[in-house]
C-alpha cells in the first residue's frame, strides 16, 4: 500500500450530502475482476451524459458540463471536499479504488460512513473529519479561489489552508500508523500468528460445533 | 460494574489480542464469499503466495450477477449471456477450486442470495462472528451473531489470517415496544427506524434491536430488520437469542446435532444483553404507531407512512436537508404535496436479501391471490432468495398464485435490487421494491425506487399505485 505522509494539492468539491458508493462507482463496473482502472468511471452517472459500460472508451463520451470534476479549475485535484455521511451504502471497495485511481488521496468531510471510512485506509487514502462549520468555510474558500490548494499533514494531524490557518483532525493511532508507514496489514497481523493459533485452539475446545462442518462432505 | 451488552459479549468471546493503540484482533468464525467482492482478494493471496488460514470457515455462493430467467439459467455459468458477468461468476468457481473453498454453485438447489443461504444452511449460527464482502451481512445478526460487511482488502485479510483488525463500536439499543398493527411488517419497522434516526443515525454504533415487537417477530422478520441496519448507518445489527432463534436453527445442514446441539444451546443462553447493561444510546419506538412505510426519495431516510404527502423543500429549515429533498424530488419526478397513494408505478420487484424469504413470499401471495396485476404495470418480478425458498414456495403453490396474477416467477439471485444482471429499471420508471436502497440509479440508470414491504409491493402491483395494504385486506374480509 502507498504510504501517506504530507499531501499538498488542489481541491475539488463534491457538494452534496449522503454521497453513496453507488454514486462513486456504479454497479456495472463492479463486474471487473481487477483492482485498478476504475478512475475514468468515478462518479460515472454524474460525470457523463450517457450511460457508462465497462470496457468502453470513456474519452469519447459526452461530459456533463455542470459536474465540477469536468471543470478545468479542478483538474489534477488530489483532495476531495465533501459533505456529511460520505461513502454510505454498499461496502464495495471499488469506491476507494476509483477515487485513488482518479488521483484523490484525501477526502475531507464532516462525517463518513463506517465501512467506506475503513476501506479508505486500506488503499492509501486519508479520510479527514472536520467540523461542519470548518468544512463550510473550506467550501466558500474553494469556490472563491481558482486553483485552491490545501496541505494535509497526517503526522501532525492537521490541514493547512493557504492563509496559514491550521485545522486539527482526529485519527486513531492504529490506522494512522499503518497509513504513515504504508504497511501491509496482513503481514502485521501474521506477526500475531501464535496468538491466533492459541485462541483458535481454545475456541475449538469450547465451541467445537463451529469447526470442521463446512467442507466435511468433500473430505 | 455494569453488565455487558450482547455486542460486548460477542466481542469479548472473539478477542484474540487487544493492542495498545486501541485496535484489537478479532477472530472470525464464518466468512461468506460471493463473486463481486472476492476476485481481487484471491488475486492478492496469489501474488503474496498465501493460502487461506482455515478452509472450513469459508462458504462461497454466486448471487449478484446470476441471471434469474429460467432460460438463461439453464446453461449454468457457460449460459450467462453477459460476458463480463460470466467471467466474474466463472472466476469465483475457479478461485474456490484453486483454494479448496466450499462453493454452492449456480444451479445447486441451495444456491441463492448469500444472506438468505447462510442462515438457511445453518452456516451462520448464534454466537458467531460472520463477515462477508457485502454491507448487508448485518442480516446474520438476527441469529445473535456479530455480523458485518467488509471491503475486499478485509476479505483477503480474513482469508489469510482468520482475523480482522477492529475498533470497538459504541452500543445502541433500538427498542420497539408494544405490538404491530395487522398488515405492518418488519420492513415497515426497519424503515420507520431509519426515518426516525436517519441514514447516519447508527454510524459508529453496533445496534441491538429489542422490545416486545422484536421478540414477537419471526426469524425472517428479524433478518429483514437486521439487514437494514446498514441503511441506518450501523455496520451491524443484532438480536438476542431466544426460543424463536433456536427453533429456526435446529436441524439445518450445518447446525450442530445431538450432544453438540445441547452444548451449543447451553453456550447460546448467554447471548443477550445483561439486565444492567449500559447502552451509549437508546432509541424507542411504539409498535402501534408504525404504519406501512413507503420511501419517496433517494435515501432510505426519505420515508413516509402510506397516508403521507410529499414534503415541500421550502418548508425544511436545515439547508443540507432542504437541498437533498429538492434534488430527490427532482430525480424522482415528484411534486411536493403529492399523496403517496397518488404515486403510480411501472414495475414491481419482490426479492433481495431484505425480503425474499418464504414468509415474504407468503405475505405477497396472500395479497395478490385471485387478483390481477394492474394493466399499467409493465413488469412484476418475484425473485425467491434461494433455491430452497423457491422449492418451498412451489410446494405451497405460491408460484401459481403469482403467475396467475400476471407476475413473473424467477430463479434465485440478487436481481433487480442492484441490477447487476439483466433485471433493471428503465430511465424514469417508478418501481415498488422490497429491496433496501433507493439511491439514484441503483436499480438502473434513471430508475426511481420506492422501498416497501412485500405486502405493500404486492398491493401496489394490483392497484397500479401505492395503496394501504390494510384497506385491500379489509375489503376481502
Amino acid at each position: 500500500m502507498k504510504s501517506f505522509t504530507v499531501l499538498e494539492g488542489r481541491v475539488a468539491p463534491m457538494d452534496r450530502a449522503n454521497v453513496d458508493t453507488d454514486m462513486i462507482i456504479p454497479k456495472q463496473f463492479l463486474k471487473s475482476i481487477k483492482r485498478s482502472g476504475f478512475g475514468p468511471n468515478l462518479f460515472d452517472e454524474m460525470r457523463y451524459l450517457d450511460e457508462g459500460q465497462p470496457g468502453r472508451d470513456n474519452s469519447q463520451r459526452p461530459l456533463n458540463p455542470d459536474f465540477p470534476l469536468n471543470h478545468a479549475r479542478y483538474r489534477g485535484a488530489s483532495i476531495l471536499l465533501a459533505r456529511e455521511n460520505f461513502g454510505c451504502g454498499s461496502s464495495r471497495e471499488h469506491a476507494p479504488w476509483a477515487l485513488e485511481d482518479y488521483g484523490f488521496r484525501c477526502i475531507i468531510a464532516p462525517s463518513f460512513a463506517d465501512i467506506f471510512y475503513n476501506n479508505c485506509f486500506k488503499n492509501g487514502i486519508l479520510p479527514v473529519v472536520l467540523p461542519a462549520e470548518q468544512v463550510e468555510q473550506l467550501f466558500a474558500a474553494l469556490y472563491a479561489e481558482e486553483g485552491y490548494q490545501l496541505k494535509v499533514d497526517l503526522e501532525r494531524q492537521q490541514v493547512q489552508t493557504p492563509t496559514g490557518e491550521t485545522l486539527r483532525f482526529e485519527v486513531d493511532t492504529a490506522r494512522k500508523h499503518c497509513l504513515l508507514q504504508g504497511l501491509d496489514d496482513i503481514g502485521v497481523t501474521l506477526e500475531s500468528a501464535g496468538a491466533i493459533r492459541d485462541f483458535e485452539q481454545r475456541w475449538r475446545q469450547s465451541s467445537p460445533w463451529l469447526f470442521d462442518v463446512i467442507g466435511r462432505e468433500q473430505r | 460494574m455494569a453488565g455487558l451488552t450482547l455486542y460486548d459479549k460477542l466481542w469479548r468471546n472473539h478477542l484474540v489480542e487487544q493492542r495498545d493503540d486501541g485496535s484489537a484482533l478479532i477472530y472470525i468464525d464464518r466468512h461468506l464469499i460471493h463473486e463481486v467482492t472476492s476476485p481481487q482478494a484471491f488475486e492478492g493471496l496469489r501474488l503474496a503466495g498465501r493460502r487461506p488460514w482455515r478452509l472450513d470457515a469459508n462458504l462461497a455462493v454466486p448471487d449478484h450477477n446470476v441471471p434469474t430467467s429460467a432460460a438463461e439459467r439453464a446453461g449454468g455459468v457457460a449460459g450467462i449471456v453477459d460476458e463480463i458477468s460470466r467471467l466474474q461468476v466463472q472466476t469465483l468457481d475457479d478461485n474456490c477450486l484453486a483454494f479448496d473453498i466450499t462453493e454452492i454453485p449456480i444451479n445447486d438447489l441451495r444456491q441463492g442470495i448469500v444472506h438468505v443461504v447462510g442462515p438457511e444452511q445453518g452456516a451462520t449460527l448464534p454466537g458467531m462472528t460472520v463477515v462477508c464482502g457485502d454491507s448487508h451481512t448485518s442480516t446474520h445478526g438476527a441469529l445473535g451473531a456479530l455480523a458485518h460487511g467488509i471491503g475486499t482488502s478485509e476479505v483477503e485479510h480474513v482469508l489469510a489470517t482468520q482475523c480482522l483488525v477492529q475498533q470497538k463500536m459504541k452500543n445502541m439499543l433500538v427498542r420497539v415496544d408494544g405490538k404491530l398493527q395487522p398488515g405492518v411488517t418488519a420492513k415497515d419497522v426497519a424503515l420507520a427506524i431509519i426515518g426516525q434516526i436517519g441514514t447516519a443515525g447508527g454510524t459508529g454504533y453496533a445496534i441491538e434491536f429489542g422490545g416486545d415487537v422484536v421478540r414477537a417477530m419471526s426469524m425472517e422478520g428479524r433478518m429483514t430488520l437486521c439487514n437494514m441496519s446498514i441503511e441506518a448507518g450501523a455496520r451491524m445489527g443484532m438480536i438476542a437469542v431466544d426460543a424463536t432463534t433456536l427453533d429456526y436453527v435446529r436441524g439445518r445442514t450445518y447446525s450442530p446435532r445431538g450432544e453438540l446441539w445441547e452444548e451449543a444451546v447451553a453456550a447460546w443462553s448467554d447471548l443477550h444483553s445483561d439486565a444492567d447493561a449500559q447502552f451509549d444510546k437508546v432509541v424507542t419506538l411504539q409498535g402501534e404507531a408504525i404504519q406501512p412505510q413507503v420511501t419517496w426519495g433517494t435515501s432510505p431516510e426519505m420515508v413516509l407512512p402510506v397516508d403521507g404527502v410529499l414534503p415541500d423543500p421550502a418548508q425544511i429549515e436545515n439547508p443540507s436537508r432542504r437541498e437533498g429533498a429538492r434534488r430527490a424530488l427532482e430525480y424522482m419526478g415528484l411534486q411536493p404535496g403529492t399523496a403517496i397513494t397518488d404515486i403510480h408505478l411501472d414495475r414491481v420487484f419482490i426479492g433481495s436479501c431484505t425480503n425474499s424469504r418464504i414468509e415474504d413470499l407468503r405475505a405477497a401471495a396472500a395479497v395478490v391471490q385471485g387478483k390481477r396485476v394492474a394493466p399499467t404495470i409493465k413488469q412484476a418480478l418475484v425473485v425467491p432468495g434461494s433455491g430452497q425458498v423457491k422449492a418451498m414456495a412451489e410446494a405451497e403453490g405460491l408460484d401459481r398464485i403469482f403467475l396467475d396474477a400476471g407476475m413473473e416467477w424467477r430463479e434465485p439471485g440478487c436481481s433487480m435490487c442492484l441490477a447487476m444482471n439483466a433485471d433493471k429499471l428503465g430511465a424514469g420508471e417508478h418501481c415498488a421494491s422490497t429491496s433496501n436502497r433507493n439511491f439514484e440509479g441503483r436499480q438502473g440508470i434513471g430508475g426511481r425506487t420506492h422501498l416497501v414491504s412485500p405486502a405493500m409491493a404486492a398491493a401496489a402491483a394490483i392497484a397500479g399505485h401505492f395503496v394501504d395494504v390494510r384497506s385491500l385486506q379489509e375489503t376481502d374480509a
